[in-house]
């Protein structure tokens, strides 16, 4: 009797080695869809911000942990500039919303890149911090995936915080 | 389809007018767009007034938008609009679940107006 695979895997098994591919692909059709510009792999992390905003949105089920968003707040202005047509000048609630939305769809086609999380890994729904000097940990997330982006020569990260 | 009312459903007022927007630049002429932040703010405004079409997000808070689409119809809300899901959620079952809830149509979050229009214009009657 076969044990039954998946790709090469056990049923159920999450692949957790693409995870890095999956957020680079998702980050970059996300922002080319809903923005019109490209958000490609950058080596460097932005640089520090008096004003920085995250969003994080919660992952359950399959896999538990959290996707975070984080970037400075020109950078998030600029973000909800391209998804809406309007030019916020301050972190306002369009800014959060669109910061919200844009780390919502990222987690959403992350995991839609995986059969197992796309069906057994359900999203929260956003959660924006913003203001100046802190960091966002995650209590209990053996596996962390940082990356950063480059958005029309700005920056910005995700984080994956998890446990499979 | 001309000058329809369009009831669109997300928490997010930001994806709200992305919506709109999207579904204007797929060629629908939209005479009236409502908004409702939530399921049960849309379930009120169908009990006021009809729509040609309904657009809604599922994971939204409080009532989310499969518990909506099984609302709407129980109550015969929908009056023969078709209804759309524009979601994150990806899965086949998720899929499923809201055909099955009674949804005509279902597209994934991030989305182009080309998209919009390939899963939406079928499902109106011709202008």
């Amino acid at each position: 009797m076969g044990t039954g695979t998946v790709d090469g895997r056990a049923p159920g098994k999450i692949d957790t080695t693409r995870f890095e591919e999956f957020l680079d692909r998702a980050t970059d059709e996300v922002f080319s869809t809903m923005l019109g510009s490209h958000c490609t792999p950058a080596e460097a992390a932005p640089p520090s911000d008096s004003g920085a905003i995250s969003a994080v949105i919660g992952l359950a089920g399959a896999m538990s942990g959290s996707l975070v968003l984080h970037a400075s707040s020109g950078v998030a202005c600029r973000i909800a500039a391209r998804m809406t047509g309007l030019e916020p000048e301050t972190v306002d609630a369009l800014v959060r919303d669109a910061i919200g939305e844009v780390c919502n769809m990222i987690a959403g086609a992350w995991k839609g890149f995986d059969a197992v999380l796309a069906s057994g890994c359900l999203l929260s729904t956003p959660t924006v911090v913003a203001g100046t000097s802190y960091e966002v940990f995650s209590q209990r997330a053996p596996v962390r995936i940082e990356r950063h982006y480059g958005f029309e020569e700005m920056r910005l990260t995700v984080t994956i915080f998890c446990e499979v | 389809m001309a000058g329809i009312t369009v009831l669109i459903v997300d928490d997010s007022s930001v994806m709200r007018k992305i919506v709109e927007r999207a579904l204007r630049q797929a060629g629908l002429d939209l005479s009236r767009v409502v908004e409702a932040g939530s399921g049960s703010e849309g379930l009120e405004a169908l009990s006021r007034d009809r729509a040609d079409l309904i657009v809604s997000d599922i994971n939204m808070p409080s009532m989310d938008g499969l518990e909506f689409l099984r609302q709407l119809q129980s109550r015969g809300l929908a009056r023969g609009a078709p209804v759309v899901m524009i979601t994150t959620e990806s899965g086949e079952e998720h899929v499923r679940e809201a055909l099955a809830a009674g949804a005509q149509g279902y597209i994934r979050k991030p989305f182009t107006p080309d998209q919009v229009r390939d899963r939406v214009l079928p499902l109106l009657p011709p202008a």
